[in-house]
């Protein structure tokens, strides 16, 4: 049984509102930011089922953060104990890799993206297998793995249920932890009765879009799958270093079914993932629930430590991705973006993910997070990847929830500055022109006295109006749909030398 | 203590009743408030887009003009903001250790009105006067950046005469952000219009604000709808007297 894809598009391009999601494909044809927003934006019903779930995971995590009268202590020993482990990345992987062969496990080490997947393909294809059941996992959507499975002819079933969602419909993610935020109960039940049957067990007939019957529905379709799967695929929320153990937590429980019942267990896991040892672990089983669901705790937290004998996976394979991690970690200010622990709290409380959704970020990383880790991860060479530090109004939300304090904003210029530094010496485009007109007028303030005059003159044009209204031009984006309004017939510096009289320059 | 006005450019530009009215009501206090002729801007323009090689001549400018006084004030959070949290940085790219430490030591001098007042003044009842409903919108810079909290609530609810109602997403994003209202157009609206439909909601007259661009942005949309709101900044209101309202 094969999932049958979406038709890709006329010379390959993405279909037109699902921009493609890896990082390691050209993004050739992919809408930057701004036009994948104006897209996404028009979808009425997207932007009510956005705003109304965000608005709900919002409220719950603050009011459980609130509960906790050490909610800043806790985040600043998150972060600190990250960037003890980034600092000592090297020493804690093979830490982490000593520990986990000693326990049974068998661990690989992934440059990139091509290379995890062949060694995710020849794995399941010495297991003699043609089909994996995956937990969701964000390593395994970053590199693409689904698609290079299915190439080599395997089919992976996502055993999520907001994962099934978004795989049955031909769906790209659009969210870190709700990948289907963007569906309504109505479109579910309809994806479920139209797509089921072609890849297994079929939706029953008369199913509703009562949440319990959308459940029941995926849990029996992916019951059989479950009990057939040989070979399991996971990510890791968490590598403890001091025992060599993988950590995944979850809500549904089909994580401890992927991670419990298959013979073989490959798990894909980013080289950010470490953590010295359990005790630091303690202090994210905290911050993860509460910032991600708005849960004290999550349902299910499961720890795997190598292999045991006759209880569970007999075969456990640990693949420690780099895919460009390396690279952001040399960077001093952009790798506090390997932080993150994919909470998603950022997207929840972010203005312009809420309106815009995770699709047009053309990114698995969606949001906020997506903004900072997106372009660091592939480089800013592509449209896309150069729009996304942009697609923020810096307004800093997101840090004020991230439970390992990413300074996002701060991220977002940093990355903003490379991006503008990466199109110096070339040909200077429009707007780098018009910045540098604008610092030489603001180097002097005779000059920019010069240009007040040039305004405040302009003032008599208007006759009595106060606003202007559209106009052509650099400005026509603001004047789309906002008013600006009229130079006023005075400066300030103009009235206070009338009134005040011009000060002795100081010696 | 010698006090210095930091206008900014852009209300020295294009809403000089703000700075205007920080003067007289800094003069009502007893401050006596030079202005420094050869201030312009804090760079936050070109930090914000990415262009921080162009921001430099700003940051040296600022602490040139600024450097000598005991406090600086400005009616703008955003500005504040860039100054507190962006200006050593680009020291540190310029590369230069003697401009960093200057910054460091003009940065704590530097505040936005309503911290000037409350923290550096001790006075939260101003003897304004401006009888009429108003609403409150918290600009992202200074809620998040500078962290005012609630000073400027304070001061306005210690205004003669003023109804204050409560604004429904009050510290949700206006959608101005810079050079973002222009690259990112369709997202911005989409966020002012949500913004502006809460502010009718309140039937308030007037919205304040700390930061005119914001105010400019929510304003464009209002004023596009001929809604009837008047957008004042939070010293223009804090100016108004009886004798002479706003
Ligand atoms: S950046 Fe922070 S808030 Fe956003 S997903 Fe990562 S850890 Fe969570």
């Amino acid at each position: 049984m094969t999932l049958t894809h979406a038709e890709p598009a006329p010379s390959g391009k993405p279909p037109a509102g699902h921009p493609h999601v890896g990082v390691t494909s050209t993004f050739v044809g992919m809408p930057k930011f701004p036009d994948a927003a104006r897209i996404e934006l028009a979808n009425t019903t997207q932007r009510r089922n956005l705003a109304h779930a965000t608005g709900i995971i919002r409220d719950k995590r603050a009011s459980v953060v609130g509960e906790l009268d050490n909610w800043e202590e806790l985040r600043l020993a998150a972060e600190a104990i990250k960037n003890r482990t980034l600092r000592h990345l090297d020493d804690y992987l093979v830490q982490f890799e000593e520990n986990a062969t000693k326990a049974g496990a068998v661990v690989h080490w992934a440059r990139d993206a091509e290379e995890a997947n062949r060694i995710v393909v020849d794995l399941v294809r010495e297991t003699g297998s043609d089909e994996v059941v995956k937990v969701k996992s964000m390593a395994t959507q970053e590199i693409e793995l689904n698609e290079a499975l299915q190439a080599a002819g395997i089919d992976a079933w996502e055993t999520d249920l907001a994962e099934l969602i978004v795989q049955l419909g031909d769906d790209w993610p659009s969210h870190i932890l709700v990948p289907a935020i963007h569906r309504n109960r109505s479109e579910v039940r309809e994806i479920f009765l139209r797509r089921m049957k072609d890849v297994g067990r079929p939706a029953p007939e008369d199913l509703t879009d009562d949440p319990r019957r959308l459940a029941e529905a995926a849990r029996l379709h992916l019951r059989e799958k479950f009990l057939r799967a040989k070979v399991g695929i996971s990510g890791a929320n968490f590598a403890v270093a001091d025992t060599g153990s993988l950590v995944v937590v979850e809500s549904e429980g089909n994580g401890r079914m992927c991670l419990t019942l298959p013979e073989t267990l490959i798990s894909v896991v980013g080289i950010e993932k470490v953590l010295p040892s359990w005790a630091d672990l303690e202090v994210f089983l905290q911050v993860l629930p509460r910032s991600s669901t708005g849960e004290r705790e999550n349902p299910y937290t499961s720890i795997w430590t190598g292999v045991t004998p006759g209880d569970g996976p007999q075969n456990a394979h640990i693949i420690l991705l780099d895919n460009n991690r390396t690279n952001v970690l040399a960077d001093e200010v952009g790798r506090a973006a390997l932080r993150c622990i994919r909470c998603s709290a950022c997207l929840n409380v972010c203005p312009v993910y809420e309106r815009a959704g995770g699709h047009a970020y053309g990114s698995v990383y969606p949001g906020p997070i997506g903004a900072i880790l997106t372009p660091q991860l592939r480089g800013t060479s592509s449209k896309v990847d150069q729009s996304l530090p942009y697609a923020s109004s810096l307004c800093g939300a997101c840090f004020d929830v991230c439970p390992v304090r990413i300074d996002i904003p701060e991220l977002l210029v940093h990355l903003r500055t490379r991006v503008v530094d990466e199109h110096r010496g070339g040909r200077p485009t429009a707007e780098a022109a018009a910045f540098k007109a604008m610092a030489w007028m603001f180097g002097s303030h005779r000059r920019l006295e010069a240009a007040q005059k040039a305004a405040t003159t302009s003032n008599r044009f208007f006759g009595r109006r106060k606003t202007i209204g559209a106009i052509p031009g650099p400005l026509a984006g603001w004047s789309s749909a906002r008013d600006i309004p009229v130079p006023p017939a005075e400066s300030f510096r103009d009235w206070w030398k009338r009134e005040r009289g011009e000060q002795e320059p100081r010696s | 203590m010698r006090v210095a006005l930091f206008a900014t450019c852009f209300n020295d530009t294009m809403w000089p009743n703000t700075p205007k009215s920080t003067v007289l009501l800094l003069e009502r206090l007893g401050v006596e408030v030079e202005f420094p002729f050869e201030q312009t801007c804090c760079g936050q323009m070109f930090t914000n887009t990415g262009y921080a090689e162009e921001a430099i001549p700003g940051v040296r400018q600022f602490v040139d003009v600024f450097g000598d006084y005991d406090a600086v004030v400005a009616p703008s959070g955003s500005c504040v903001g860039s100054v507190r949290h962006q200006h050593g940085a680009i020291a540190d790219r310029a590369g230069d250790r003697a401009l960093r430490s200057a910054v460091d030591a003009l940065v704590p001098k530097v505040y936005e009105l309503s911290e000037f007042l409350v923290d550096v003044l001790g006075v939260t009842d101003v003897g304004a006067y401006f009888p009429h409903r108003v609403t409150y919108h918290p600009t992202c810079h200074s809620l998040r950046m500078l962290r005012v909290g609630d000073k400027p609530l304070t001061l306005l609810r210690n205004v003669k005469g003023i109804e204050l109602v409560e604004l429904n997403g009050a510290d949700q994003c206006c959608g101005f952000g810079g050079t973002f209202a222009m690259k990112n157009s369709d997202v911005s609206v989409a966020m002012g219009s949500d913004k502006s439909a809460n502010v009718k909601e309140t039937g308030a007259e007037v919205l304040v604000a700390g930061d005119n661009s914001c105010l400019a942005h929510i304003g464009g949309l209002l004023t596009r709808e001929r809604a009837g709101v008047r957008m004042m900044h939070l010293a223009e209101i804090l100016a108004s007297t009886e004798k002479e309202p706003a």
